[in-house]
């Protein structure tokens, strides 16, 4: 470089220097450029950051409250909670997936099915979230792990709480169950709410007193690091337990109902007539809620749904049956109600009825027929033509009226979703149909058969009005409700749905003397329980053709071929000087109501009024089962 | 030379760069004792590395700058067998590869092209007198596109991307005509979705991340926003030494290396960001001014593209942690944990020192 010109030298530096101050220029401009972000981040936006900050350190975590329990009304559980375990992994915190799975393989029991649903959930979650790869673990496998957590990076037991039914299948249909919320359930339930549980009921009580038993959720700040890990607690805020629930029921008559109806399908509601209180909610055959609760494999649901004896159907609640004979006793109040019959009226019965003016015979179910009936001994005895005749005097749009007064046609308002309402038909009825009534079909409503569909809750109910002389109670499960804490008690109030007016108190009380010689008179149709019975009885047996085994209309189709005999249906209460209990049973293909329905109803009863000298009540329970035994990991 | 000590050769250093290098070292193992979590091994490693990088600074500092003129093409010919070398390893053993290893030393082939590619583009403009012309230029640009290229194959972005800056750097000072420049931006412009095609995921991903972090806040787009609350959570004052807490419960990735500064702003908030600055602003203008007065056209071209990339570097750091430049992996000069950029970085400052202290004419 030492012969370069000196005049070139002079340009260089002159273009050197331009450079080098123009860059200069560039670099202060560009620093005043990051000083003004800084201060923009630093300055301007810094309590924004702050918060963000923060944000990223304190995660709100939610803390499940305990869910109520639910006992009978002498305080037998039916449904609680018990701990488990769940075995964890964050993938992101895991070195070598394959030497933990290996080591946890050794600590607890991973089946293939575990591992595979493990991989796949694997690849449907981001690395830092929590996959489960283990339900259920032992009380000892949880140990194992607790023990070995210092030596496997990424893994986590996480106990929570889990509904269970230590009586298995007993009372279901009363109870429900929970099981995992669903896309469904997020639509109408507030989210917020149900923050840090995964369970929701989904029929029964469990469903209809969701919101008492769910409790509050509770809240921990908690800081975390970035990989969520917990440093510590800076607040909480305590979960409220959800209530507990003590029902009507008394578990070993439901028990007495349940082992009575076994092998059956049918259904017995007992009540007590004067205040609404649901002593026994039974429907047959019925199943275990407890696989209901984490989920049930398809396979043990469909054989469910599949069985020709239908379980998943709440026949008490849903049940829609003709009433056949049943439906006597309120005709005859409807009738001599209406002014139009005297209780001293009398009809012929030859063993069949015709209208005028027609050849059909409708026929009586005793062939020879019964002579001479008047209202007392139609009921007694349940001669057919008598309310044959009846019913064509009084017509179907008055015996609509009436039956609709009973609380026919509309739901009764238990504490449980989805009831069915039953039809109580009428020309307005058929009409909105776009058909014309028959009066054929008045003839046959004499005797609960044609379009006339009950619920065995609005039997109970009905017969309960009977009973009580006064109103129609809405049938109450909850008896009360206890603070879990505090254990105070708040009891439900009996509610009147209606009261029942009648003209003169006389005419119910010829009905009663009717309903009591069904049970004790010489001819009556269930005498079969009244000879021995200690108590007087009232009651009326029905025997009908099953219609219709309601709620999903592609059940019954495939049901109703197979199934053509009688269906047998008993009501009743007693003592019937001054009633304590009121009963409705159905048997699905029962045959005659005052035989093994009427039976059935005596039992119930017995326990009620007998119960305190029952010693084999106790034995009636089923065993509960300690969930270890029960619950198999899924 | 003052001193009390009389060693027995003339060491050449300029004592405002050992300074401002010491003051950076200091400030460099006080972040990085915050940044890593108290992990003392760490800032003892960091405190290795600096000094091994002075005294590779110190013997740069004393090699006359004519011998690494001449040397110039040597080192860079070294330069791009050993990157070549890294290809084919990277090939063989498919995957990204930037190191080649030597026995007990990684030796990381871009590094070395960090000052091969300036001192070889100062030596050939400078061989042919400022402004340098066309075929000057023409060849000049293969001398940058070729090892730029290589990096870029690598794959790694950021390193190429400066290379080639400090590359153009030197063709900037050497005066080429600013027609060329303009019309070399606007072609630039009008390749960009030629690059974009060109570009691989991950590149693209952080590009688009950084047009709106928030796209994906737990991918691409995390670096952005974590860096960004720290920055601007640090306020005015500082969240105080050590209780950075974006750091501290992991959030903010890569602190001690590329988000360094993101620490250091948590915790000293701006008004530690200005000191910080003044000592780059001292640092910077010191190497403008040894650039300003050196003498010969290789020696100007030289100092001159190393202040100006290594303000580059500052800028792009800070840039990428503050959010107004992608997350392009630049890490931050003198503060970053890191060997080899510190190694090279060091030796630059030596080659400016060298510049300094031989000059013939003392002007100041």
């Amino acid at each position: 470089m030492l012969n370069i010109p000196l005049k070139d030298y002079f340009r260089e530096t002159r273009i050197y220097g331009s450079r080098l101050t123009f860059a200069a220029g560039v670099m202060v401009l560009i620093v005043v450029i990051l000083l003004t972000r800084l201060l923009w981040l630093q300055v301007v936006h810094h309590k924004r950051y702050v918060t963000q900050a923060l944000a990223n350190q304190i995660t709100p975590v939610p803390i499940p409250p305990v869910r109520g329990l639910i006992l009978d009304r002498n305080g037998v559980v039916l449904a609680q909670n018990y701990p488990v375990y769940t075995l964890d992994i964050i993938p992101e915190q895991v070195s070598n997936m394959a030497a933990t799975l290996k080591k946890l393989g050794k600590l607890v029991t991973l089946t293939p099915a575990d591992l595979k649903q493990f991989q796949h959930e694997r690849k449907n979650h981001s690395r830092f979230e929590n996959i489960t790869l283990r339900a259920h673990l032992t009380d000892e496998e949880a140990a194992r792990i607790a023990i070995n957590r210092p030596f496997l990076q990424g893994v986590d037991l996480h106990a929570r709480l889990q509904r269970y039914y230590p009586l298995g299948s007993f009372a279901v249909h009363l109870l429900g169950y929970v099981g995992r919320i669903t896309e469904d359930d997020l639509r109408h339930i507030n989210t917020a709410a149900y923050r840090g549980t995964s369970f929701i009921g989904k029929l029964g009580i469990e469903q209809f007193y969701e919101k008492l038993l769910l409790g509050k959720v509770g809240v921990k700040q908690e800081e975390t690091n970035a990989h969520g890990r917990s440093l510590g607690v800076l607040a909480r805020t305590e979960p409220v337990a959800g209530k507990n629930l003590i029902l009507n029921v008394d578990a070993h008559l439901q028990a007495i109902g349940e082992n009575a109806l076994r092998g059956e399908r049918g259904a017995a509601i007992v009540m007590n007539p004067n205040t609404g209180s649901v002593l026994a909610f039974i429907s047959m055959p019925n199943y275990d809620p407890n696989p209901f609760v984490d989920g049930i494999n398809q396979k043990a649901y469909d054989a469910l749904l599949n069985n020709p004896d239908k379980p998943l159907i709440n026949r008490a609640l849903n049940g829609q049956y003709s009433p056949g004979s049943t439906i006597k006793p309120f005709l005859g109040l409807g009738a001599l109600e209406s002014g139009e019959v005297k209780a001293s009226d009398t009809v012929t019965c030859h063993g069949w009825f015709q209208l005028p003016g027609d050849r059909h015979r409708y026929r009586d179910w005793k062939r020879g027929g019964h002579g001479v009936m008047d209202l007392h001994d139609a009921i007694e005895q349940s001669c057919d033509v008598y309310f044959y005749t009846i019913a064509v005097k009084l017509g179907i749009d008055y015996i609509h009226d009436w039956l609709t007064k009973l609380g026919f046609g509309s739901r009764t308002g238990i504490d449980l979703d989805n009831e069915s309402a039953g039809l109580v038909p009428s020309r307005a009825w058929r009409r909105a149909q776009g058909e014309r009534w028959y009066i054929g079909e008045t003839v046959v409503t004499g005797i609960g058969q044609g379009p006339l569909l009950v619920t065995p809750l609005q039997l109970v109910d009905a017969v309960s009005a009977l009973a009580n002389g006064k109103a129609l109670m809405r049938p109450e499960l909850l008896r009360a409700i206890e603070n879990p804490v505090t254990h105070a008690l708040s009891y439900v109030q009996p509610h009147v749905n209606k009261p029942l007016v009648l003209d003169d108190p006389r005419h119910l009380q010829a009905i009663v003397r009717a309903m009591i010689d069904v049970v004790n008179g010489p001819h009556g149709t269930a005498r079969g329980i009244g000879w021995n019975a200690p108590y007087p009885i009232a009651g009326k047996t029905g025997t009908a053709q099953l219609m219709t085994v309601a709620q999903n209309a592609v059940y019954h189709r495939k049901d109703v071929p197979e199934r053509l005999r009688d269906n047998a249906l008993f009501i009743s209460f007693a003592p019937a000087d001054h009633p304590q209990v009121a009963v409705a049973v159905i048997v699905e293909n029962g045959g005659h109501g005052g035989g093994e329905a009427a039976h059935i109803a005596r039992k119930l009863m017995d326990y009620v009024i007998l119960g305190k000298k029952d010693k084999t009540k106790a034995s009636q329970l089923p065993v509960a089962n300690t969930p270890k035994e029960e619950v198999t990991p899924q | 030379m003052s001193g009390r000590f009389r060693l027995p050769f003339d060491l050449r250093y300029d004592k405002h760069l050992v300074a401002a290098l010491l003051a950076f070292s200091v400030v460099s193992v006080f972040v990085l004792y915050s940044a890593s979590g108290r992990n003392l091994s760490a800032v003892g490693s960091q405190v290795a590395r600096y000094v091994f990088a002075f005294i590779v600074m110190f013997a740069i500092a004393q090699v006359r700058p004519e011998t690494m003129r001449r040397y110039s093409p040597h080192i860079f010919g070294i330069g791009l067998i050993s990157l070549l070398a890294v290809l084919i390893a990277g090939e063989i053993g498919k995957g990204a590869q930037r190191w080649l290893s030597l026995g007990l030393l990684n030796v990381q082939p871009s590094e070395l092209m960090k000052l091969a590619v300036p001192m070889v583009l100062s030596w050939w403009v400078a061989r042919d007198g400022i402004p340098p012309r066309a075929r000057t230029l023409a060849i000049g640009g293969v001398l940058i596109v070729v090892p730029v290229f290589m990096i870029y194959k690598q794959p790694d972005l950021g390193t190429a991307g400066m290379i080639l800056a400090s590359g153009l750097m030197v063709l900037f000072l050497a005066g080429i005509s600013w027609k060329l420049i303009i019309g070399a931006i606007i072609a630039l412009t009008a390749a960009a979705p030629m690059v974009w095609a060109h570009m691989l995921d991950y590149q693209r991903a952080r590009v688009m991340s950084f047009l709106n972090p928030q796209s994906d806040p737990l991918g691409a787009g995390y670096h952005s926003i974590q860096s960004m609350i720290a920055v601007g959570s640090g306020g005015i004052f500082g969240k105080g030494w050590l209780d950075s807490s974006q750091a501290h419960l992991g959030y903010l990735p890569e602190r001690t290396t590329d988000f360094v500064f993101a620490v250091f702003a948590e915790e000293f908030g701006l008004l530690g960001v200005l000191l910080l600055f003044s000592l780059y602003a001292f640092l910077i203008g010191r190497c403008m001014l040894i650039a300003y007065y050196a003498q010969d056209a290789y020696s100007r071209l030289l100092a001159g593209a190393l202040a100006l990339t290594f303000f580059l570097y500052f800028f792009v750091n800070i840039g990428m942690v503050t959010g107004i430049l992608p997350v392009v992996g630049v890490p931050l000069p003198l503060i970053s944990y890191g060997g080899s950029s510190l190694v090279t970085l060091l030796a630059g400052f030596g080659i400016l020192m060298s510049i300094q202290t031989h000059r013939r004419i003392v002007q100041h």
